[in-house]
């Protein structure tokens, strides 16, 4: 017995600017592809059926579900994980930066979804509401942090791109209210 | 001047990895070889098996190995009781993959293993089970009924346990009550539901004789001291490590069957196996919790001070009882909260129904009892006319009253014992924070004119954490000046490594960078219980502290006696030991450590230990080479943080949805070591309770099927449903342990249906609405303000 879409086909994807090629079976999902044949497990899994948003990653630039596609669907394409995000080892892209300053993280699960779509829509939003920060990652769950420091780190973030890194703030700036 | 480390907002040590995708969760690790699992579940919630062929599944490409009941060697023994309790008189606990009968939807029955998990996936479909349909129980309160089908034949009886607590003479004080007001309450089945579902991975190393297992548990040392039972192997045979875990909330605490199963088929297969749970086997496979029904009831004075209260309640035990019944006796120790109830008589049945098991989840049991005393004070502040903050303020334990006895025994089986806290302090920080005068008095009505249903709640609640028996640590200055620390506690995002090296830092004023926390592997932390109950600061941070303090005194007597000062006349600061006045006197923590170890070998060129006369040996007795202290913390009982919340809220009569306008906490958790996480837990806890008080069902059919088990379907709060969380904090220090703190991880679940309920309650008047019942959704809503539409 074969099973439906077992069998296999070669495909070739850039990711995080590398070039891969890869014969997988059709069935297999763009996050196992990404996890388990290229080794880049920063995309997570959470629910594989489009919900929880943490396997998202960018699609030529777009946020999708990578749980929702198959791998033989970005075959020509070009795909960014959160392990392209930061520009060199050792360093943190700002919006990462952001996350870390304003603890926007516990567990660590989301995240990799959370920075990828922010990194998405703070390209097309320079100067967002805080309304709108929560409306772009309504499609991101996070069980951790109850959002607050995500939309505070994504803000935040949103300085830093669009002065190039250069804010001073104090974190906590007021200890017994913020 | 010494730097502070404890108490600042220090960002997190865990972070950097985790942001760039380099965390190391339990899928995320793949092995040379591996194989993968998939289980074949019950479909029914109970049911017998005439008969499994596995014969099609077991020839098909691919599979390796088929198993069921009769494959499974040393795991054919019923799964382990975990926490005995005298009360639970009926404990009932599962085989790892079903023997006979199934209890539940989703109870494993067969095991495929194959060289990946699309293939294992296929095979479940080629299993073929005979099955007969036996009578579901789901409804607990028809459960107790004479003549109800029964969960376990054997058994005689649904019922699990029967507790009764007393305190004082609560009959006496009922019959001499100026009022007495009954309530009925229910709060529905809801469960931790973290974004990680479980995954083992395991591998036994021939050449080490070594079962290694990785595991998304959040006990790690249970989880080593299980398999090393079962399979007869010393406990050093076994390493278990948890490495990232993305998030537990209590569910990820049990020895499930896959924990020992996925162990065992790496044992006999002799290559690594991976299972990872999906999440429909999350939704149906990991325990479950909430479900209880109280009957209650208060007895006040004309004033509104509590006489008495009686609570009898229905606990949704679901189909089996490994984690005994700690959820339902934290709701009777905790009902009391911050109030003084001399008089009370809870009493509980902890049911059996064909449903996942429950075991804790965040709040475990607390938001039920917070639910539960929070009504009964609202109902006695509405029905005296007197206003919501008053009612509480006039029943506060007092400042002056610790520690303060509720008299009863606590789950850690010690007394029930407020160490420390003020509660009228929190009540009215909350009150100045919400300017509640102003907000009740003009805010309010000058909404409500303008036609909007908006109303206000508060809600108290107290928290006993930092429960036993106990943690350990192990802190050790290296030569090389790094300092090691090794606990037993796992985390799920609690940032342990970062407060336990604030901790550390403030012993020894070392830099944060120069510590290493490892935390969660068995290989390098032996004795302790795991993460749960709000203990990981309390417990383990205590322990850490207590061996960094004995790292430091080693280290100072170390140094007196090769400068021939005093240790007094010693100080500690910027990573160095030296003369009080003459700082150049002294020596780095670095060659500290080398001074404890006479080595005849330099680790590099600068051996601070010079060629000395013989005086004997060069390790005098009862000194240790090592700058090295394992220390344990074992709490005389559980500390008790407190909070106070307050919600301003909205309903939109048209649509039925709830919009939090306004959301205010103030928590007390003792003396804070970061409290940037602490914030960080408040509102992870909060988060919850409002998915618990709004959105977050579990709803189960007569026939015992869960009709929403997806994220289509069971509702988690998004972004857009959670409200800017204003917190603040007053810090009253626990007596109890060295640091003073008490623990936070579940204090924002508590609270919330009570506050919710109480909002609701307030902005729907207008309609004479009594919420009895969590969680709402837009539905009831509705239907609570279109009377006409029933």
């Amino acid at each position: 017995m074969t099973a439906v879409g077992s069998e296999r086909r070669t495909i070739r994807v850039t990711v995080n600017g590398t070039l891969y090629e890869r014969e997988v079976e059709a069935r297999l999902l763009l996050s196992d592809f990404l996890r388990h044949e290229l080794g880049l497990t920063g995309t997570h899994v959470g629910c594989e059926h489009g919900v929880c948003g943490a396997c998202t990653v960018l699609l030529d630039g777009e946020p999708v579900r990578s749980c929702l596609l198959f791998a033989v669907q970005v075959d020509g394409h070009a795909i960014e994980t959160v392990e392209g995000l930061a520009p060199r080892d050792g360093e943190l892209h700002r919006l990462q930066r952001a996350f870390w300053e304003k603890h926007g993280l516990q567990c660590g699960y989301c995240t990799p979804g959370m920075l990828m779509v922010l990194k998405a829509f703070l390209a097309e939003h320079p100067d967002p509401t805080e309304e709108e920060i929560r409306e772009a990652i309504s499609g991101n769950l996070c069980r951790c942090t109850g959002y607050q420091n995500i939309v505070e780190a994504a803000r935040y973030a949103a300085q830093l791109l669009r002065s190039s890194g250069r804010v001073v703030e104090a974190n906590h700036a007021d200890p017994l209210l913020r | 001047m010494p730097t502070r480390f404890f108490g600042e907002p220090i960002k997190r040590a865990e972070d950097p990895r985790l942001l760039t995708g380099h965390g190391r969760y339990v899928d995320d690790i793949d092995l040379p070889g591996q194989l993968h699992v998939a289980f074949l579940r019950s479909p029914l919630a109970h049911g017998r098996i005439r008969s499994i062929d596995v014969t099609a599944a077991r020839a098909m490409p691919g599979v390796v190995a088929v198993w069921t009941y009769q494959d499974i060697g040393p795991c054919q023994r019923r799964m382990p009781l975990l926490i005995p309790h005298p009360d639970l008189t009926h404990p009932y606990t599962r085989y790892a993959l079903a023997k006979d009968e199934v209890n539940h939807v989703g109870e494993p029955v067969a095991m495929v293993i194959a060289e990946s998990r699309y293939v294992a996936e296929d095979a479940l479909e080629a299993i073929v089970v005979d099955w007969e349909e036996l009578p579901p129980v789901v409804d607990i309160e028809r459960a107790i009924q004479p003549g109800a089908p029964l969960v376990h034949e054997e058994l005689g009886t649904n019922v699990a346990a029967h507790y009764v607590g007393i305190v004082g003479d609560p009959d006496q004080a009922f019959a001499r009550a100026a009022h007495v007001f009954r309530e009925r309450l229910v709060i529905e089945r809801s469960a931790g539901m973290p974004i990680e579902t479980r995954a083992v991975l395991a591998v036994w190393k021939d050449d080490e004789e070594l079962l290694e297992v990785w595991d998304t548990t959040q006990a790690p040392i249970v989880i080593r001291n299980a398999l090393a039972a079962l399979f007869g192997l010393a406990p050093t045979q076994v390493r278990v490590v948890a490495p990232d875990v993305g998030g537990g909330f209590g569910c990820k605490i049990m020895v499930y069957p896959e924990e020992v199963l996925v162990p065992y088929a790496a044992m006999v297969l002799r290559r690594p196996v991976k299972w990872t749970e999906d999440r429909l086997e999350h939704f149906v496979g990991t325990n479950h919790e909430r479900l209880q029904i109280h009957e209650a009831e208060i007895a006040v004075d004309a004033e509104g001070r509590i006489l008495g209260i009686r609570d009898r309640f229905l606990h949704d035990a679901g189909a089996y009882t490994p984690y005994g019944i700690i959820v339902p006796i934290i709701t009777a120790c905790q009902l009391p909260g911050p109030y003084k109830v001399p008089n009370y008589h809870v009493e509980f049945q902890a049911v059996y129904s064909n449903t996942v098991p429950v075991s804790p989840y965040r709040g475990a049991g607390r938001p039920h009892a917070c639910f539960v005393m929070e009504r009964l004070l609202d109902r006695v502040a509405d029905e005296l006319g007197l206003d919501r903050a008053e009612v509480r303020r006039r029943n506060f334990i007092q400042p002056h009253e610790f520690p303060y006895d509720v008299g009863l025994i606590f789950q850690d089986g010690a007394p029930t014992r407020y160490d420390s806290g003020n509660y009228p302090g929190m009540l009215d920080l909350l009150l100045e924070r919400m300017d509640y005068q102003r907000l009740v008095q003009e805010e309010l009505p000058r909404l409500r004119a303008e036609g909007r249903y908006v109303g206000v709640g508060i809600a108290c609640y107290v928290e006993g954490t930092g429960i036993g028996p106990y943690e350990g640590a192990t802190v050790r200055v290296e030569p090389t000046g790094q300092i090691y620390v090794a606990t037993g506690m796992p985390q799920q995002g609690q940032a342990h490594k970062t407060v336990l090296a604030q901790i550390v830092a403030e012993e020894l004023q070392v830099p944060l960078e120069s510590i290493q926390v490892v935390e969660g592997d068995t290989a390098h932390f032996q004795f302790g219980s795991g993460t749960y109950a709000s203990r990981s600061a309390v417990v383990c941070g205590s322990a850490v502290a207590l061996a960094a303090r004995k790292v430091r005194e080693q280290g100072l007597a170390l140094v007196a006696e090769e400068l021939e000062v005093a240790p007094e006349d010693l100080v500690v600061e910027d990573g160095r030991v030296f003369v009080r006045g003459a700082p150049e006197r002294g020596f780095t923590w670095a060659q500290v450590a080398q001074l404890a170890n006479p080595l005849r070998y330099a680790y590099s060129g600068d051996l601070v230990v010079r060629p000395r006369p013989w005086t004997g040996p060069a390790l005098p007795p009862g000194r240790q080479p090592a700058l090295e202290a394992t220390e344990y913390y074992s709490p005389p009982h559980a500390t008790w943080a407190s909070g106070a919340v307050g919600a301003l809220v909205e309903v939109d009569v048209e649509t039925g949805q709830l919009l939090f306008r306004k959301l205010w906490v103030v928590h007390d958790c003792g003396t804070m070591i970061n409290p940037l996480v602490v914030e960080g837990q408040v509102h992870g806890g909060i988060a919850q309770g409002i998915g618990g008080a709004f959105y977050e069902k579990l709803h189960y059919d007569e026939n015992g099927q869960l009709l929403n088990a997806s994220f289509m379907d069971f509702l988690m709060p998004t972004a857009m449903e959670i409200p800017h969380i204003k917190v603040a904090h007053q810090e009253t220090p626990s007596p109890l342990n060295p640091l003073g703190v008490k623990g936070v991880g579940e204090a924002g679940a508590i609270p919330m249906p009570a506050v919710v309920a109480s909002a609701v309650e307030d902005a729907l008047r207008p309609f004479g609405v009594h919420i009895t019942r969590m969680p709402l959704d837009p539905d009831q809503l509705w239907r609570m303000t279109h009377p006409e539409s029933a």
